[in-house]
């Protein structure tokens, strides 16, 4: 069967009837999640199970993974996940809308801005209320930065574990400073609650602006350090080319999204291809490579970083000049009043006290949202039944289906790559597990 | 609207805040699914989802009011509603998300709807991403995949009792063990 790539995606047909295997998939045959060992090696006495994790260093959390191995090949993989099940969804349905935005950040904890930021959306497509453009700014920044936050999380314990130590302490230089810019403007390193219901919290500190600048100006120059590290090192180079490949028409088939997809071929990310917040309106490039191995997911990842300061640098040009506009919309159902007010006006007072203890109502309907977070399409479905509280909430997590792809990247790699194999899929396991 | 006519087993279609839903008989899911995608160009599955309706718009309380076996967290609070919401065809809808790789991002949602009990086709053949999804909601949700190549718990225990996201699933403190009465 020939494929043919076209830009965005591609149709193909496979058999439907019998088995899901087509032609030239790697994908296995009887359960795609598990490689099992094949026939000619199950009766010999040399295969030795490994049981890898749940909690090894270089599992990103608690991932078990159980490899047979004949010597150091691995020919039989199933991952166990589960261990950081937290039972989010369940929660949040008990909590009213106001209060469950906290939720979502804890769910991908590395990614957590743009969590939240799929969450808000869904309740404002609930409500359909119309943003401030400063928060819509304002958001789009944080959320490059939670992207150039999260890639910088990869790029240092992947590095790490294929030995480069050294790595780990740069990335995690320049991630310092972003969390300082999040605690500059929300009073928390991670998991701000920055974004509200109709814009965003707090308007914006006073200080916040000459500090973001100066990251935006250090940070390409930081990337070029990283580059310098690696991208000419004989170790690094030789781990991760040709490593843990996953075809483009695996990639669609096995449900990957962000840069694993785009590293396979496909050129796809809804930043461009479905716009949310003003992302029509800022200049950026979408890299794709086309070898779906461990290093061009690590590329991909980098040349990220260097649109996402891009982005950065425009969302700041565009919000300096916003002095003094507002930040979260004028609705007094959904938005808390000014404090000021509570002393002086009996109304603010009554929202104020209805909007806390019993929270607002967001209209019956389902809706599903997505945005691209730094793993891939992080979506969020919810289910209103017109009163206070989720009735249910369920969240699209890249990390978990990334993991999907584990058993078909790892056919006839070394125990070793394994690392490497799991580590360049970027799986959180807080939001695998939720 | 008209493409989605010749969906197999469609039951109707609907357009809500921006979305399509194609609601299709259970008994012919695997055949939509590979209808959306070879023939509609929906490449992709993203997810698969279950919701639990059961009290859905049934007279609610409002705020944590105590029962003698606790405070049931699970009932709606639909107290002071203006209008109820529409009641449901059955107690579960399966959603799948669908979305195709080309201009303008379009995406699908094609629903089923269950009754406790009620068995659905695995989409396991249609699409390889199927495998996990489905096994979750089998987990949390208690939906029974028929064909599908490996149906065990995947995020609780193996020998975990009941799924967790149903609304039946005891939640929001303990009962009272000792009362005046005993």
């Amino acid at each position: 069967m020939s494929t043919t790539v076209s830009r965005i995606g591609r149709t193909r047909r496979w058999p439907i009837v019998g088995d899901p295997v087509y032609e030239g998939t790697r994908i296995p045959a009887r359960v795609p999640t598990v490689l099992d060992i094949p026939p000619h090696l199950r009766d010999v006495d040399d295969i030795l199970q490994v049981n890898f994790g749940p909690n090894h260093p270089s599992t990103h959390g608690v991932l078990r993974l159980i490899v047979d191995l004949d010597g150091e090949e691995v020919v039989g993989l199933s991952a166990v996940i589960g261990y950081l099940h937290t039972g989010f969804e369940k929660n949040m349905e008990q909590k009213t809308w106001w209060k469950a935005i906290t939720y979502p950040e804890r769910i991908d904890y590395v990614g957590y801005q743009n969590n939240e930021l799929v969450f808000v959306l869904a309740i404002e497509k609930l409500l359909e209320l119309e943003i401030p453009e400063k928060a819509t700014w304002m958001r789009m920044l944080l959320c490059e930065l939670n992207r150039i936050h999260s890639h910088l999380v990869f790029l240092g314990t992947s590095a790490l574990e294929l030995g480069a130590i050294s790595m780990f302490w740069y990335c995690f230089r320049e991630r310092e400073t972003i969390l300082d810019l999040f605690e500059l403007v929300a009073g928390q390193r991670m998991h701000t609650r920055y974004f509200q219901t109709g814009g965003i919290a707090e308007d914006i500190p006073g200080g916040f602006f000459p500090e973001a600048r100066a990251f935006v100006e250090w940070m390409p120059r930081a990337l070029d350090d990283y580059l310098t590290l690696l991208d000419r090192n004989k170790i690094w180079l030789e781990r991760t080319r040709g490593i843990g490949r996953l075809s483009a028409d695996d990639a669609i088939a096995l449900g990957q999204t962000g840069p694993v997809l785009r590293a396979s071929g496909v050129d796809w990310d809804l930043r461009r291809d479905q716009p949310y917040l003003a992302y029509e309106q800022v200049d950026f490039r979408i890299p794709v490579y086309t070898g779906g191995d461990v290093y061009d997911r690590y590329r991909v990842r980098m040349d990220e970083m260097a649109e996402s300061v891009k982005i950065a640098r425009q969302c700041l040009d565009r919000l300096e000049r916003m002095e003094g506009e507002p930040w979260i919309a004028d609705d007094r159902k959904v938005v808390l009043p000014p404090r000021e007010e509570l002393h002086t006006s009996m109304e603010s007072l009554i929202h104020h006290f209805k909007i806390v203890t019993e929270g607002y109502r967001i209209p019956a309907g389902e809706v599903y949202v997505a945005v691209e977070s730094p793993r891939g399409e992080a979506g969020c479905y919810v289910v209103s039944d017109g009163g206070p509280k989720p009735w249910r909430v369920h969240f699209r997590s890249p990390s978990f289906n990334a993991l999907q792809a584990t058993a078909t990247c790892s056919q006839g790699a070394l125990i070793a790559d394994l690392i490497a194999i799991v580590g360049s899929l970027d799986a959180v396991m807080g939001d695998t597990d939720r | 609207m008209s493409e989605f006519a010749k969906v197999p087993g469609q039951v109707e279609t609907k357009e809500a805040f921006g979305e399509t839903t194609v609601v299709v008989d259970r008994g012919q899911i695997r055949e939509a699914c590979a209808y959306a995608r070879d023939e509609l160009g929906f490449t992709m599955l993203l997810d698969i989802v279950a919701a639990d309706y059961l009290h859905w718009a049934g007279k609610g309380v409002s705020g944590y009011i105590g029962t003698p076996t606790g405070r049931d967290l699970n009932l709606p609070m639909t107290q002071g509603l203006q209008a109820l919401p529409e009641p449901k065809p059955a107690r579960f809808s399966l959603s799948y998300h669908l979305l195709a790789l080309r201009q303008g991002a379009p995406r699908l949602r094609l629903q089923c709807w269950l009754e406790d009990g009620d068995e659905i086709a695995s989409v396991v053949s249609v699409w390889p991403s199927a495998d996990w999804l489905e096994r979750e909601q089998y987990d949390l949700m208690g939906v029974r995949f028929q064909g599908h190549p490996n149906l065990a718990r995947l995020l609780m225990d193996d020998d975990w009792e009941g799924h967790p996201l149903r609304k039946d699933y005891p939640i929001g403190g303990e009962p009272v063990r000792f009362s005046p009465a005993e």
